[in-house]
This record gives structure tokens, C-alpha cells and sequence, in this order.
């Protein structure tokens, strides 16, 4: 852990040396159960890769607040405030009452609008689908998960599906410049407004304009079964999909089985003044502090966090190492059908790191 | 001298008989009508409702029908037509309820919904006509059939959504401009029906596990009120294994391990959701049936509903996905009044 640290320090000041007007920081939240040691293996590969990064570590272990309820401690939403920008591990939601989930908690604080989940096979390790190369965009904050239920009479509950104009229009717009931005030539609507005509049909409509303000980015609209459908037949006619949330929810996890499971798969979160990036998978608290995590997702995550930032030289070098330490299949972890630990996995996209520097 | 001490109670009888052969044939209508009625045709035809439908169903529909004339099926179709694209070329849908209610059975065709209708109604003629007829359940079996290359083989599951509530309420309303509120309505009795009749079914046909696919960890009111009620239901099964998942885990592990599924019971979206996706696995829309039951009548129709205006005319659809609820397996309301024995 020490030498671990010192080498740590050492990477964040030879490189402050060169670039240092340039050195950014990033809020850290390593999360629970196998989170911390995924961080790790992160924040080992960012340092051998010399990212011009400082990581602020935050503990966000729920603290009882003014109000009585628990919640995110405010030195962690400070640390985000401050760089707008974060990395964060998975978290447990403890079950039972009086605890809100984390995740929608800093979700709600940071008003993270789009969820952003790019699905791409991944090579080497084999599923029944190939070549499937998606993003799926979520609207984040409203959708059926606005969290208005009530009971009207005895056994009939009404929960509310909240579309807004505003929020419609945000994720649409950054779904066309998410588009244009990674270089993709196609936005998906994905929507029900045949059933939901008024509220997905806002939705709707809000993607049109957006498509009519960005004419160099080709624009199609889907009932949401038909994108099912057709997604487990033929997953390559897809690019970058849009939806509202409960949809963006179960096309995102489906687009994961796709590829091998949320093991493989990154996750961003956007927002008006900063962006969360995080991986999905669960704490798995059976193989916690054993070295055997996977920390690929986490690391994805944190490439695509490297993009959002304008580090596309670095981000090209690391994923192009995590890729090719899958394919050639002698580190692979325990999920991929490997023996390899999670410290050796590292170890071995380092070494390709430093080769592909030298 | 016993004539006049006779007579009440003749007179009595007679009343009684009358009462019970009008009860009788109110209480069994819709199906005895069509078995007694038509005196000239044949004992043991059934007359059955059909609504050819929108894109591709009028097609698929006479294939059907030439299907089942080689067959020498005893049924007679009533065609009735509805749509929503076309008003004018469609039956009202009190006439189409109406021929359903005394037929009991109808084979159906996909109507396309479009986004808006011209009346700016809320409601799809689909959602109007299982309203009317009650048909509260959708059961879609999800089998692989051999011969079609799919990269999922052996998939066999059946797949149970309620119809008539949850998101396809079409209660939606804009509060100010620019922001709508839709209602998602979920009832404990329509809960506890449609989990009822997912176990009744598993038992049935002999099926092993029924699982409750939900979002009760965000809907905690409107999806744990269907999730506790599978789970009060399940109680009184013993024989019948119950699990629950969460939708978008489910989504996930029915493309990575479709095998685990055996009877699956869903709210609406949910449904329309999976039954989509499930059929996808097997081959397409063209391949997988469905049948929505009411207590009183049963609708069959393709199990993925895709009206494929784009392949109108051009006879290469699939019609496996209608022909197949009538002709395989005989629905159950036809087979309890001896329907002729043929397939």
C-alpha cells in the first residue's frame, strides 16, 4: 500500500513537472465491498499512463444531516463542486427504511440529466452477439422514476410519469453532441408515444427539434418494443439511442447482457456543471479484499472520463492496453473465464502502457 | 279430484323450467349461442370472430384461412374489420365486441397505433377493445422451433402480462405548458388476478416456476403492490417455485441466459417489453403467438404485436405467429364443447 502510494505521488509529480498548468482533479469515491480495490488498479494504470490527473479521495459513507435523514457528507459534495468532475466505484444501498439510495442521491445533487452507456463487444471474450457497438443516453432525472407514488383509495396506487420540456430537450440536445462529439452518424429516438401520446409524445417531439438543429447527424424514431426486438436479432442497424428513464434503464442492462454482462460495461453520468463517471456493476461483497475483482468497467469508466475531458491521447493509449489484455486472454479475471488476479490484470495493461510509451 | 291440487304446482314447475333454461342461456352465452344457433350448419363448426388487422395481417389472416380450409378445420369466420388508420373502412367496435361476446373466440391481426389520433383520443383501439372484453390477460409461449438458425436455442417460456391498467391507462394531462404527467394506475384486484391466473396456468400446464418481473426497488407504492401480491398468491401454490426480478436485470439475463425462465408474469409496459424482446430471441414477430384471455373470451393474435405496413403486398411474411394459437393447441373454451375432435 505504501509503495503503491509512493509510486502514486512520484506519477502525479513527474508529471506535474511537464504539464502543469494542465493538471486537473478529480473527486474519487471508491465505493464498497470490491470498489476500493478497483479504484486502485485504476488509479495505478492512470499513473504508469501519466495522466495529468490528482485524485481527491472522498468517503461518502452516509452521514445524519440537519434534517435528521441521512445523506452524502457535504465535504464529498464539495470535492465534486469544486472539480466537476468525479469517478466513483459502485455503492452499496443499505435495505431498509430511512436511507435514501446513494446513487440517486448524488444523481439528484449533482443533477446528473444524462446517463451515457456505450456497449461494444469486447474482443476475445466471446457472447452470442459480435459486433455490437451501441450507446445508449437515459434522461436521468424525471421519467417514470420521478418518485410520486400515492394511494388514492385502498388499493389503488397512482404513480406518476413526469415529462418535461426542459428536461426532454437537454438530454436530446446532448444526445445529438454526444453523437457528433465521438464521431457516430446516428440518433434513435426510442419512445411509446403510440401508447403514451402526450407524454413520450413530448419527448418525441423534443427530439425532433433537436434533430432539425443538428442536420449532419442522421435521426430515426422506434417504438420501444420494436428496439427490443430487434436489438437481440440484429444489434449493428443501432448507434446512439435516446430515451426517457425507465426505458434507458432496461435497454441499458439489456445492451450489457449483449456484450458479457455490466462487468465490461462504463457509465457516465452528465450534468449542467459536472459529470459523474461510474461503474454499474454491484459491490459483489462475496469475493471483496480477495484481488479476483474485474476492474475493467471501473476503467472504462474512467477512459470515458478521459474524453469528457479532452485526454483523448491517453484515453486511446489505456483502452487500446484493457482491450488487448483481454483478447489475448493470459490476464483475464475470474468473471471472464480467467485465473488471473486483479493485481496481475493490472500489471499486465501497465506493462502495455509503458510499452506502447516507450 | 287431483287435477285442481295438481295444477299449482305444474304451474310452478313450468316457471321453474322456463327460469332455468333462461338462466342457462345467459349464463352461457357467448359460446352456446354459437354451437345452437345455426340450425342448418353441421354439428360441432365453431364460429369464430376475425379482424384481419392493419400492415401485413389482412395477408396473413387468408393464408389462415386457406390453412385451415385444407385442413378441414370446422370453423366458420365472422370477419370483422377494425382500424384505426382508416376510420371510415372500420367496424364500430361495439359491432366487434359484440360478435367476440357471442362467439368467444376471435383470431386477430396487429391494428397499428399511431402516435396520434385524429380525434386527439388518448386511448389506442386496442387498449378499447381489451377494456370492453375485459381481457385482462396476455399469455405469449416463447418456444424455439427447430429448423430456424436464431442464436438461442431451447428457449421455452411463457410469458403473462395484465393488459388493462398499469402505464397503458391513458390518464395523462399537461399540468403547465411543457410539463405532462402521466398516470400509471396499478389495483390490488387486478394484481392478484393476473397473478392468479400466471399460477393457475403454471399449474396447468404443468410449469415449474412462475417469476414476478418488477421495478418495486423505485415504484415502491405501484410495483410493490403487484409484487406483494404475487408473493401473497404464490403462498397458496406450494407446488408452483415463485422468484421476482428487477425488469432491467431480467432484460439482461433473458439475453445471456433465456434458459432460466419458465413462466413469467409482468405488469403491462413490462410485458409489452419482454414479450417483444423474448420473441426476438426466437426468430422475429412472425414467429411467436399470443392469446389474451378474459374470464368470458379468448383473443389470439401474434405475440409480438408489428403490423409490418413496410412488407404490405409483398408475400413474404411470416404467418406462423397467427396460425399458430388455433392451430397446434385448440384454445380450451372450444375443446370443453367437443369441437369435433379434428385439429
Amino acid at each position: 500500500m505504501a509503495g503503491w502510494c509512493r509510486s502514486l505521488v512520484k506519477g502525479v509529480r513527474s508529471v506535474g513537472v511537464r504539464h502543469f498548468s494542465n493538471v486537473r482533479t478529480v473527486t474519487l469515491i471508491p465505493g464498497d465491498g470490491i470498489g476500493p480495490e478497483i479504484s486502485a488498479a485504476v488509479q495505478k494504470i492512470f499513473s504508469t499512463a501519466q495522466v495529468p490527473i490528482n485524485w481527491e479521495e472522498v468517503d461518502v459513507t452516509p452521514v445524519k444531516g440537519p434534517d435528521g435523514k441521512f445523506g452524502i457528507p457535504p465535504a464529498a459534495i464539495d470535492s465534486v463542486n469544486r472539480h466537476g468532475i468525479g469517478l466513483k466505484g459502485p455503492l452499496m444501498t443499505p435495505v431498509g427504511k430511512g436511507h435514501r439510495s446513494l446513487n440517486l442521491a448524488i444523481r439528484k445533487e449533482f443533477n446528473l440529466y444524462a446517463n451515457v452507456r456505450p456497449c461494444r463487444s469486447v474482443e476475445g471474450y466471446e457472447t452470442l452477439y459480435r459486433d455490437v457497438d451501441v450507446v445508449t443516453i437515459r434522461e436521468n432525472t424525471e421519467g417514470e422514476y420521478s418518485g410520486i407514488e400515492h394511494e388514492i383509495v385502498d388499493g389503488v396506487v397512482q404513480s406518476i410519469k413526469l415529462i418535461t420540456e426542459q428536461a426532454s430537450r437537454r438530454v436530446a440536445e446532448y444526445a445529438f453532441k454526444y453523437a457528433r462529439d465521438n464521431g457516430r452518424s446516428k440518433v434513435t429516438a426510442v419512445h411509446k408515444a403510440n401508447i403514451m401520446r402526450m407524454s413520450d409524445g413530448l419527448f418525441l417531439c423534443c427530439c425532433r427539434d433537436a434533430a432539425e438543429r443538428n442536420p449532419d447527424i442522421r435521426f430515426e424514431e422506434k417504438y420501444l418494443d420494436t428496439v427490443c426486438l430487434n436489438m437481440v436479432q440484429d444489434p449493428s442497424q443501432y448507434d446512439v439511442l435516446v430515451m426517457p428513464n425507465l426505458y434507458g434503464d432496461i435497454l441499458s442492462d439489456l445492451c450489457a447482457g449483449l456484450v458479457g454482462g455490466l462487468g465490461l460495461t462504463p457509465s457516465g453520468n452528465i450534468g449542467e456543471g459536472g459529470a459523474v463517471f461510474e461503474s454499474v456493476h454491484g459491490t459483489a461483497p462475496d469475493i471483496a479484499g480477495e484481488d479476483k475483482a474485474n476492474p475493467t468497467a471501473l476503467l472504462l469508466s474512467a477512459v470515458m472520463m478521459l474524453r469528457y475531458m479532452d485526454l483523448q491521447s491517453h484515453a486511446t493509449v489505456i483502452e487500446q492496453a484493457c482491450f488487448d489484455t483481454i483478447r489475448e486472454g493470459n490476464y483475464r479475471t475470474g468473471d471472464l473465464g480467467g485465473k488471473a488476479k486483479c493485481s496481475e490484470f493490472t500489471d499486465e495493461i501497465c506493462k502495455k502502457i509503458e510499452e506502447s510509451n516507450s | 279430484m287431483m287435477a285442481p291440487r295438481l295444477t299449482p304446482y305444474l304451474s310452478r314447475l313450468s316457471t321453474l323450467v322456463n327460469g332455468i333454461q333462461s338462466r342457462s342461456v345467459h349464463g352461457i352465452a357467448p359460446l352456446t349461442s354459437a354451437v345452437q344457433s345455426p340450425v342448418t350448419k353441421p354439428e360441432g363448426r365453431t364460429t369464430a370472430t376475425l379482424i384481419p388487422g392493419d400492415g401485413v395481417g389482412p395477408e396473413l389472416c387468408q393464408v389462415v384461412m386457406d390453412v385451415f380450409k385444407s385442413a378441414g378445420v370446422p370453423m366458420d369466420f365472422e370477419e370483422r374489420h377494425l382500424t384505426e388508420l382508416y376510420a371510415r373502412r372500420s367496424d364500430t367496435l361495439e359491432e366487434v365486441v359484440e360478435s367476440i361476446k357471442r362467439n368467444g373466440v376471435c383470431l386477430k391481426g396487429i391494428l397499428a397505433t399511431p402516435d396520434h389520433s385524429s380525434d386527439g383520443e388518448l386511448k389506442t383501439l386496442n387498449m378499447k377493445l381489451r377494456d370492453e372484453l375485459d381481457l385482462y390477460a396476455n399469455v405469449v409461449h416463447v418456444k424455439s422451433l427447430p429448423g430456424l438458425n436464431v442464436r438461442h436455442k431451447n428457449v421455452n417460456m411463457v410469458v403473462i402480462r395484465e393488459q388493462t391498467e398499469g402505464e397503458y391507462s391513458a390518464l395523462e394531462h399537461e399540468s403547465v405548458t411543457g410539463v405532462v404527467e402521466c398516470l400509471k394506475i396499478m389495483t390490488r384486484d387486478k394484481c392478484r388476478r393476473i397473478a392468479k391466473f400466471a399460477f393457475d396456468y403454471a399449474t396447468k400446464h404443468g410449469r415449474k416456476k412462475v417469476t414476478a418481473v418488477h421495478k418495486a426497488n423505485i415504484m415502491k407504492l405501484g410495483d410493490g403492490l403487484f409484487l406483494r401480491q404475487c408473493e401473497e398468491v404464490s403462498a397458496m401454490y406450494p407446488n408452483v417455485e415463485f422468484s421476482n426480478m428487477i425488469i432491467d436485470n431480467c432484460t439482461m439475463q433473458m439475453v445471456s441466459n433465456p434458459h432460466q425462465f419458465d413462466v413469467l408474469v409482468l405488469p403491462n409496459l413490462y410485458g409489452n417489453i419482454v414479450d417483444n424482446l423474448a420473441a426476438g430471441l426466437v426468430g422475429g414477430a412472425g414467429v411467436v403467438a399470443g392469446e389474451s384471455y378474459s374470464s368470458k373470451s379468448v383473443v389470439f393474435e401474434p405475440g409480438a404485436r408489428h403490423t409490418f405496413s413496410e412488407a404490405v403486398g409483398k408475400t413474404h411474411s411470416h404467418a406462423p405467429s397467427l396460425g399458430q394459437p388455433t392451430e397446434p393447441r385448440q384454445p380450451p373454451v372450444l375443446r370443453q364443447h367437443g369441437e369435433g375432435g379434428r385439429r
